[in-house]
């Protein structure tokens, strides 16, 4: 590959896969609001407790 | 009352319902031909720039809409638009946000089952040794709806009805308990099978299993970036055009998902979350499996070629023979991951697709799920049907024309107007960060009241006028013609050819060239005649008619001009189908509309809230 396309491709594909992580793992890492929210699972959890 | 008390099962099940519905064909057929048509990697600065100034406003705009919509029990566009203005058009113009669905499911749902046919058939190993040629042939075959090449008989149709049978079962077992479970393993699947993929593609060696390039030729000649393309307006409007299909806006469907969220539920993360998710697998995955593995292969000048048929000929036509290559339990495995992923991304999004129409009717018409979800599968079938049996007329062209593409459009710039100028961004921008696990820049104001509206007017304008050969220049010359699939080019039938009126006493030939050969396939005689195209590129064209009925005016050897009668008899136009496809759309639209009024009317004899 010459190097513009190298540079350009690395540079994109690095910074869409390091946000996609970045805003994925804030999803995964938020704390469930407290009820009623809108998620079913969290209503089990919830009664568990 | 409602019977719609649906709900998320939980927030990343929710995100990645919203990832899988923007995830689709597009991101790995359509994507990369894009770029290799408009500039290589330099079509990610235009690109990039739509993702920014429409695509992520668009993604705000209707995430907060249907959360706002849903607080008040709507799950539909036409009431959640009349929830965020009174005037009663609104209520009309969210007739897009079922029609778009309802319609591009009915063609969409078709292409799915291509994909559960190809699993079979890579898994069976129909596909090996059979040459380039016979791969394409067999595609070609398969939407001949009435001939089956693997003793399956009407095998296109069998498949469609399974693949509507799936969504359909699917879609009764509700937000929770269907859609959300399928996110949840489609999207790690096809992600996993598109790392696969990509890998085989990024270390083909040139000499290795019939490889002529190294997988990095593809590499290079996808993102060496041709700056000079950049002044091109049809550059622009290629990427603004991309980033809208590949994000599912303008639709309706982000809306509806949205609207089972709680008010103080964040929704701006959320949105960023699936929209990057959706550009990861684009430009990350979707870069790396078709061009460089087809590049790896067949060579740049075959593959820019082979283009210019687009990216779902180019998967469909050419991707299992070059799997082939790689010997019979690798070429499965390939088949299964390629068509496998083809077929997670097109079934998250049109499951996607079968929730505001379900919405809609369990909402106003106390619908249960699963009636409202057979009466999803009824409607596809009816809609689904001509697109099958009608493929080569054009019909399926037609609904992915007006329905997949023109309405999108139009909805999503009424729907900016409506959020940023009639709701009202003060409000709209309390909608937006109310609740929100991320904050987002202040431009954002300026850009969803003024930028995004702007960019849309002109990628509709655009698309309204956009001149013959994508020549912006005839602005400056006074002479403006209409390129064929420009909106008045379409209305105009431009593109159609010498044979314009729906019956005819005669067929004439569509271009000119050599009549090579009569014969017969599969029982129905055809006319081959080969020419060259306006890119001085030889292109085979093929009549198929029927001797009982046609008298063939021309015999092998002869030169034809483009106008000359082929046969004679009569005749049944292309033009006929696909007018009669734009009814059945207009018809879908005024039925849906309608509806509204009946759903409309008898809220207010019941005195439920209409706002």
């Amino acid at each position: 590959m010459n190097a513009t396309a190298l540079i350009l491709m690395i540079s994109v594909q690095v910074t869409v896969t390091a946000l996609t992580v970045w805003f994925f793992y804030r999803v995964l890492a938020s704390k469930p609001r407290p009820e009623p929210d809108s998620y079913t699972d969290n209503d089990r959890e919830a009664e568990e407790r | 009352m409602s019977t719609n008390t649906e709900a998320w099962g939980s927030r990343v099940g929710l995100v990645l319902a919203m990832a899988g519905n923007a995830v689709g064909f597009g991101n790995f057929l359509r994507f990369p031909v894009q770029a290799v048509q408009n500039g290589g990697g330099a079509f990610i600065i235009p690109y990039l720039f739509s993702f920014l100034i429409l695509g992520l406003p668009l993604l705000m705009i209707e995430w907060s809409t249907g959360r706002f919509g849903g607080q008040f029990g709507h799950h539909s566009t036409p009431f959640i638009m009349g929830a965020m203005d009174r005037r009663r058009i609104w209520k009309y113009v969210g007739v897009f946000g079922i029609f778009s669905n309802i319609a591009i499911a009915s063609y969409y749902c078709y292409i799915e089952s291509w994909t559960i046919s190809y699993i079979y058939h890579s898994l069976t190993g129909t596909f090996n040794g059979l040459s380039q040629h016979e791969v394409a042939g067999f595609f070609s075959n398969y939407l001949d709806v009435t001939t089956s090449t693997t003793g399956i008989p009407y095998e296109a149709l069998l498949f469609f009805l399974i693949c509507l049978a799936l969504n359909t079962w699917i879609l009764s077992r509700g937000l929770s308990g269907g859609v959300e479970k399928v996110a949840k393993i489609g999207v790690p699947m096809l992600i996993v099978f598109g790392i696969f993929l990509a890998y085989r593609g990024i270390t083909l060696k040139a000499g290795t299993q019939g490889a002529v390039n190294d997988g990095t030729v593809g590499l290079n000649f996808l993102w060496t970036p041709d700056y000079s393309s950049l002044s091109n307006p049809k550059v622009w409007l290629a990427a603004a055009g991309q980033i809208f299909f590949t994000l599912s806006v303008g639709m309706g469907s982000i809306q509806c998902y949205a609207s089972y969220l709680k008010k103080r539920d964040d929704i701006a993360l959320n949105a960023m979350s699936a929209g990057w998710m959706n550009e990861f697998v684009e430009i990350v995955l979707g870069s790396a499996v078709i061009i460089p593995i087809s590049i790896g292969y067949l060579g740049i000048d075959r593959v820019v070629e082979l283009t210019g048929i687009g990216g779902l000929g180019l998967g469909f036509r050419t991707m299992p023979f070059l799997f082939e290559q790689w010997g019979p339990i690798l070429s499965a495995l390939a088949g299964v991951s390629f068509f496998g992923l083809l077929f997670f991304a097109g079934i998250t999004s049109s499951l996607a697709m079968g929730t505001p129409g379900m919405g809609f009717l369990m909402d106003e018409f106390n619908w249960p799920r699963p009636r409202a979800a057979m009466a999803f599968g009824a409607v596809i079938l009816m809609l689904g049907l001509p697109t099958i049996f009608f493929f080569n007329q054009g019909v399926f062209d037609e609904y992915d024309y007006w329905a997949g593409t023109v309405s999108l459009v139009v909805f999503a710039l009424l729907e900016t107007i409506l959020f940023s100028w009639v709701f009202g961004l003060k409000k709209g921008w309390r909608e937006i960060t109310e609740g929100a696990d991320v904050k987002i820049p202040l431009v954002y104001r300026f850009i969803i009241k003024y930028i995004t509206p702007v960019v849309l007017i002109l990628v509709f304008t655009g698309s309204l006028i956009r001149p013959a050969n994508d020549d912006w220049r005839l602005i400056s010359r006074g002479k403006w013609e209409f390129h064929n699939e420009s909106i008045i080019g379409q209305l105009r039938h431009q593109g159609i050819g010498p044979n314009k009126t729906w019956f005819a006493a005669s067929f004439y030939a569509e271009v000119p060239g050599t009549v090579d050969s009569v014969f017969v396939r599969r029982g129905k005689p055809v006319v081959s005649v080969t020419g060259l195209n306006g890119k001085g590129i030889s292109v085979t064209k093929e009549y198929r008619f029927n001797p009982e009925k046609h008298k063939l005016a021309v015999s092998p050897g002869e030169t034809l001009e483009a106008g000359q009668i082929l046969y004679t008899g009569k005749v049944i136009n292309n033009v006929f189908f696909i007018d009669m496809a734009r009814l059945l759309l207009i018809s879908l639209f005024f039925f849906i509309a309608v509806l509204v009024y009946i759903a409309w009317r008898k809220r207010s004899r019941e005195g439920r809230n209409i706002s």
